[in-house]
């Protein structure tokens, strides 16, 4: 471990670290550029000058390894002025337009030239111009403005894996472009926004919209997927203005998907702002009272074995909580939040985590991933799996149709029959069974079928049978697609006794058995098996459930509430209200809250510590946020022969509109036109 | 940088056989996994190939073969100026304008050249047959001033001497390369001679 010594202060450092780490663990700041602690190491900005005793010049200590008995200074009149010198030469090209930049206020090279800019040019010459480039519908670029650290080529290349950008040109000529005015089709693609210190690459969507003092910051969890990713929300007045990603090792490091940044100008466009009663054929907008009246007196006029309730993707726990309360105390055992169709036990808990658990995924060192599009359906999974990639020695081997997942992958054909000959240890099953930390990951569309109990219970066999399961390591994984589906399944908001599960409940509701179906934000179910059944559609945006709906009861979007979603690895976080819902919406509890007033059978919850007190004492794994409950492994999943010959296929068609925010978003049907080639196909407008 | 706008593009590029054969060679002279050093000597066959140029299909073709991102071979391609990313002219002609050919008259030469071919710097004339760039230092200020026409230099040139070259190319000749007042190498003109001694 080296010593050395930073502006008069001995530090040891442990081995292999640079001199510029060296001097942030010595509490020295040194400006940077294109240095940026996930990327490889560029050296090109120059920025990171200090004096190294000994050399004749300042060393670029971003590049420099720290080593034995280096004298560092940090601040000296050298160093001062060999900044300055690098600051002057970076703003020569470097145009005065902050006023109308959307990076004013949280630019790199603003702050930075505060300390070492210099007040006047010298700079007579020509100054040079660029062209801007075609990044897609994402990301806007202002070329001119950029200083070449190339950052967003190193994301591009090294994280989300899709080498499209570069640097053509050398010197002044030096340019960033894609390859042949291509756009970026990585779905991690708006994170190069965040890289970029200057104003070069900004958002599209939030271009012009706002400027970084006037918002609101308020930290948050993502549902777009189930991986809940830290998020910033920046709210203006009421209106979410943008998302950004937070530092969360164990998660998203500092890493968003597009969705999630991108399709929140899905949440002002749709929105269900007041309760609807369809009258005569039409829906109605009608005030609370009459509202929640006529859908308790549904509620009581109908047999407690005639009402069923259906929680969807975005769902929140204190939400399904409260409903699953309610149900109960109506009598009715129906209730189901399995929206897909996944045959899961809430007993099995080992079955339906992704136990390993994404940080872990570094630990492994061979992989299977069965009918699942990481890429499309965790995107930052996917980007943590490239990670391990990188670093060597990690086979992956997948079945499912064939796509680019930026990574070696030997693919294994999209049949279920080729599982039975992975279980008898045949193929990659050798592999598996050699590496010392294998790992399988189970999509989520791969059990969700009819014979999806089956596969569940290869996938157990595989993973015992190739040593995936023992103490300290648990490589089976499940790969959820929806931010609701874990915490439903943890407060057990699946059938009661001789309660009907999805397909039975949207059967009897087709039959016309059933005279009340809930759904709790459930629109990714086929609304029309619910036959003539009286709909209460609650939720935040007007897509497929709202418009069969019978009554409406206005909720509110992840950025509205306080609320608790559990992320695929069982990891309970929070979200916080950044932004009040529009118009007489509320938040999901407290509408079922009031309706258990109407149909005279109160829960015992008059707030929101009360309501999660009571989750707590019933289910105390989610009182312990972002804590990990290893889950006990047991046997699951249905006798194996049972599995059929049809193909896996990934459950998302479209990644940008995987849920109602997406659907309405503009910037998501955007995408879906541009990126993916096609027209979108959501209830836009 | 818009280098390759304005101008026709072929849909499709491949090595010929032969050209195959050379690239094969130039991949073999690295070690295994290590093939995407070989990507100067393929773009310069590809270049060769296709008459002077690289198309943007033959960028793609030689990224195909050494497995890299065409973005990765594009950077390359724009950073060398020796790869020409429009179509050049049968003859491409660099005229040096570094500091000691100016001295020697390279700019009597750039002015002979925009006469005799009729075209500006960058530009490629009308019958396809020369293309003009000015360049920096070629490395034979020996022989200033100094102009390469495709892989040859012509060296020791004024602007009679250098018509006699153009107009011998145009006639499809090819012009003695090299000095062209006859000294071998860069030898000293006329009779040869030694520097004198200190105080001699």
């Amino acid at each position: 471990m080296p010593k050395l010594t930073i502006d008069g202060t001995a530090i040891e450092v442990e081995a292999g670290l640079t001199v510029l780490q060296a001097c942030e663990l010595a509490g020295a700041e040194i400006p940077r550029f294109c240095y940026h602690e996930r990327l490889s190491i560029a050296s090109n900005c120059r920025m990171c000058l200090v004096e190294m005793e000994k050399s004749p010049k300042p060393i670029a200590s971003c590049a420099m390894p720290a080593a034995d008995g280096m004298v560092i200074h940090t601040d000296t009149a050298t160093v001062r002025k060999a900044r300055k010198g690098v600051m002057e030469f970076l703003l020569i090209n470097h145009p005065l337009d902050c006023p109308i930049c959307d990076q004013g206020g949280e630019c790199d090279l603003q702050d930075q030239a505060m300390a070492y800019g210099f007040d006047r040019s010298r700079f007579n010459e020509n100054k040079r111009a660029v062209a801007d480039k075609e990044f897609g519908p994402l990301i806007k670029t202002v070329m001119t403005r950029c200083i070449h650290c190339t950052r967003c080529i190193r994301f591009a290349t090294e994280v989300a894996g899709v080498e499209e950008l570069g640097a053509i040109g050398r010197g002044e000529h030096m340019e960033v472009v894609t390859y042949v005015d291509k756009m970026v089709t990585s779905e991690l693609s708006g994170n190069i926004i965040d890289l970029c210190p200057v104003g070069a690459l900004t958002s599209k969507p939030y271009a012009f919209a706002a400027r970084p003092w006037e918002l609101r910051e308020t930290e948050s969890i993502d549902v777009s997927d189930a991986v809940g990713c830290h998020i910033r929300i920046d709210a203006r007045g009421r209106e979410v203005m943008r998302v950004l990603p937070r530092l969360c090792e164990e998660i998203n490091e500092e890493w968003i998907s597009d969705k999630t940044r991108f399709a929140v100008d899905g949440l002002r466009r749709q929105r269900l702002d007041r309760p609807y009663l369809r009258k005569e054929g039409k829906l109605t907008p009608v005030g609370w009272p009459e509202a929640l009246a006529a859908v308790g007196a549904r509620l009581t006029g109908s047999a407690p074995q005639r009402i069923a309730a259906i929680a969807g993707d975005l769902a929140d726990v204190e939400a399904m909580m409260a409903l699953k309360d309610l149900m109960q105390a109506l009598g009715s055992p129906h209730l189901d939040c399995r929206q897909d169709d996944a045959p899961f036990d809430p007993a099995a808990r080992a079955s339906w985590l992704f136990n390993t658990t994404i940080a872990g995924i570094e630990q492994a060192d061979a992989c299977l991933i069965i009918g699942s599009n990481p890429r499309w359906e965790a995107p930052i999974v996917n980007a943590r799996l490239r990670k391990r990639f990188l670093r060597g020695g990690f086979k992956v081997a997948a079945l499912g149709p064939k796509v680019d997942l930026t990574y070696g992958v030997e693919w294994l054909g999209a049949s279920p029959g080729t599982l039975k000959d992975l279980a008898d240890g045949q193929g990659f099953a050798e592999v598996l069974k050699a590496a010392s930390h294998p790992m399988l990951i189970l999509g989520a569309g791969a059990v969700a079928r009819p014979d999806g109990a089956a596969v569940l219970g290869l996938a157990r066999e595989i993973a015992e049978r190739c040593g995936m399961v023992r103490e300290g390591w648990n490589g089976f994984n499940l790969l959820h697609t929806a931010a609701a589906r874990v915490g439903g399944l943890e407060i057990g908001f699946t059938p009661g006794a001789g309660g009907r599960d999805l397909q039975r409940i949207l059967a009897a509701a087709g039959a016309g058995e059933m005279e009340v179906v809930y759904l709790l934000g459930a629109d990714e179910i086929d609304m029309t098996r619910l036959g003539r059944a009286f709909v209460v559609y609650q939720g935040h945006h007007g897509d497929a459930g709202a418009h069969r709906a019978d009554a409406i009861l206005p909720g509110a979007a992840y950025t509205e509430k306080d609320a608790t979603y559990v992320n695929m690895e069982g990891r309970p976080q929070q979200t916080r209200l950044a932004a009040y819902p529009p118009g007489e919406a509320r938040e999901d509890w407290t509408i079922i809250r009031a309706l258990s007033d109407a149909v005279g059978r109160r829960l015992p919850y008059d707030n929101l510590v009360q309501l999660r007190r009571r989750i707590h004492e019933a289910y105390p794994r989610l009182g312990r946020l972002r804590a990990i409950e290893p889950a006990a492994w047991q046997t699951f999943g249905a006798e194996t022969a049972a599995v059929t010959g049809e193909p896996f296929r990934s459950p998302i068609e479209n990644f940008y509109m995987t849920d109602p925010i997406g659907r309405a978003s503009e910037t998501m049907a955007a995408c879906t036109e541009r990126l993916l080639g096609r027209r979108g196909t959501g209830t836009h407008g | 940088m818009s280098v390759d706008r304005g101008f026709e593009q072929p849909a499709s590029f491949a090595f010929t056989p032969e050209i195959r054969a050379k690239a094969d060679a130039a991949i073999a002279k690295f070690p295994k996994g290590r093939q995407a050093s070989a990507i100067l000597a393929l773009l310069d066959l590809a270049q060769r190939q296709s008459g002077g140029w690289l198309p943007r299909a033959a960028m793609e073709h030689v990224a195909e073969i050494l497995g890299m991102a065409p973005i990765r071979v594009y950077e390359v391609a724009t950073f060398y100026t020796m790869f020409n990313l429009r179509p050049v002219g049968r003859y491409h002609v660099q005229l040096c304008r570094t500091t000691p050919c100016w001295l020697r008259g390279s700019e009597d030469l750039a002015t002979l050249c925009k006469r005799k071919l009729g075209i500006e710097p960058g530009g490629r004339s009308a019958d396809g047959l020369f293309s003009l760039v000015e360049v920096e230092c070629l490395g034979a200020c020996v022989n200033a001033p100094v102009v390469q026409i495709n892989d040859d230099f012509y060296e020791d040139l004024d602007p009679a001497r250098l018509e006699a070259v153009l107009d011998g190319l145009a006639k499809g000749e090819r012009p003695r390369a090299g000095s062209q007042v006859g000294r071998q190498g860069s030898a000293p003109q006329g009779a040869a001679s030694t520097p004198s001694a200190p105080g001699e």
